[in-house]
């Protein structure tokens, strides 16, 4: 994966930090805790990491109990997904600037980089050491190094790993906010979502908002592969058209049947008009699809769309963390159903049982794994439903 | 009975093991899927749990004392999580 140039994040990687200094200035201490708070509020800022939550509610409901904890969230378990590792090794600098203006603004007194073992946690170790030395930070910062499994990001699951239990998802019945890391409120953020915080401290809100939509300010980083001719991570305003997108990964490599959008949790969308949708939650919602943590995948015309996604669908039935009933059976059935269909079983049955099993397993798990894999399937049914159809009489319409 | 509720019942689902009580004690609100767990069976709501009517809150505290893996709860209905 390969890294361009393109945004005002982009502009401000900085591999060690003498250059990180040069290039962005002192870290921005706010003064004490909630300071950087109408900042953030008034820049727009969501999160990065897929589920685009406003960070200064986030910010808030933490600050606001007693012995908060930190976490940066780079565990980036999305295997489509290359920005949280690029930002780790480009920029890991801007990453524990935010998070340590995050410890600032909440009052916590504990902060961890929760990062997948390898080069995004070994160049986030390299550094710490020398930010300590200089007296760069303030707060301490502890990394932990997760195993790289689809569900190790998830927020119940950074808690359990914490807490020095596997990294899977847990049930909740306090908000992790509220009572997370051994009871006590936990912010986690993606560490995309810091290193704009980080800018934002610097810059302020206004220069923060005059990239994106007005009710989706900002950059994001995106990370564009299938059938483009520069794979990689790329930086573009929120509501850039998903084509434009693909356009900054230097363009489709032929034409294309569809793309997915925000990643295996994400939705197909069929390439017309889907190239033309704006990449924001608003305008994606619609299409029952989300950004995401910016996740674009191409399908070239000719690739069959249901065998695509009976791949992935059995990936997300190997990754259930195989702790609760209705994803532990649900997935595996989902994943072997829509393999019958991709591979041209005509049986009518198989569409029916389909929608039962994604009906089924939706919203009932400790996480959203299921949920996401529900979004997934369906939006496959609507994109490739000329495949469905040929593929239930024994053709294939990619297969031509 | 058609009282709107202030409870709402969640499964801890990394804990149930589909024993079934729960869809015995309380059949208004539950039935089985077809591997054995729980399922709301009017849909849940935002939060994922199931809203308890007034009149069966009763019946639901019966269901959650029943449960023999405790992975029953009866809380205040939340809003979504995040």
């Amino acid at each position: 994966m390969t890294r361009r140039s393109g945004g005002p994040l982009t502009a401000a990687f900085a591999p060690d930090l003498a250059a990180h200094e040069h290039r962005s200035g002192p870290l921005p201490w706010q003064g004490g805790r909630g300071r950087l708070l109408p900042a953030v509020e008034a820049s727009g800022l969501t999160g990065r990491g897929g589920a685009g939550f406003p960070t200064w509610r986030k910010l808030t409901a933490v600050a606001s109990g007693s012995r908060p904890v930190v976490v940066a969230n780079g565990a980036e378990g999305e295997p489509a997904s290359a920005k949280d590792l690029t930002l780790l090794t480009h920029a890991p600098h801007l990453v524990l600037d935010g998070l340590q203006l995050a410890a600032e603004a909440v009052g916590s007194d504990r902060a961890y980089v929760y990062a997948k073992a390898g080069p995004g946690a070994d160049a986030v170790r390299r550094v710490v050491a020398e930010r300590v030395t200089r007296g760069w930070d303030r707060y301490p910062v502890e990394i932990i190094a997760t195993p790289d499994t689809f569900l190790a990001g998830e927020e119940s699951a950074i808690v359990a790993r914490l807490e020095g239990r596997p990294a899977r998802p847990r049930h909740r019945r306090r908000l992790i906010v509220e009572a997370g890391v051994r009871g006590r409120p936990t912010l986690v953020q993606n560490v995309e979502t810091l290193a704009h915080l980080a800018l934002i401290a610097r810059y302020g809100a206004a220069w923060f908002r005059r990239l994106g939509t007005p009710a989706e300010p900002g950059t994001f980083l995106g990370t564009v592969s299938g059938a483009c001719a520069t794979p990689g991570v790329v930086e573009a305003p929120l509501g850039l058209p998903v084509g434009e997108l693909v356009g900054l990964a230097d363009g489709p490599t032929g034409p294309l049947a569809a793309i997915l959008v925000g990643g295996y949790h994400g939705a197909w969308l069929p390439a017309d008009p889907g190239c033309r949708i704006p990449m924001s939650r608003e305008a994606l919602a619609s299409w029952g699809a989300s950004p995401g943590a910016g996740v674009v995948i191409a399908l070239p015309a000719g690739t069959c769309g249901l065998d695509a996604t009976a791949r992935i669908a059995g990936y997300l039935a190997e990754q259930s963390a195989r702790q609760c009933g209705p994803c532990l059976n649900g997935l595996p059935a989902i994943a072997a159903t829509l393999r019958r269909l991709a591979d041209g079983t005509p049986d009518p049955e198989l569409v029916a049982r389909l929608d039962r099993l994604v009906a089924l397993v939706d919203g009932r798990g400790a996480c959203r794994h299921p949920d996401g894999t529900s979004r997934l399937i369906r939006s496959a049914m609507r994109t490739f439903a000329g495949d469905v159809a040929a593929h239930l009489h024994g053709s294939c319409l990619e297969a031509a | 009975m058609n009282e709107p509720g202030t409870q709402e019942l969640r499964v801890d689902w990394t804990v149930c093991a589909g024993n079934g009580l729960c869809t015995e004690l309380l059949p208004e609100l539950l039935e089985r899927d077809p591997w054995g767990y729980p399922l709301a069976r009017h849909g849940a709501g935002a939060g994922g749990g199931v809203i308890v009517p007034a009149g069966l809150e009763g019946y639901a505290r019966r269901a959650v004392a029943a449960c023999p893996r405790l992975a029953l709860h009866l809380d205040p209905v939340q809003p979504r999580r995040s």
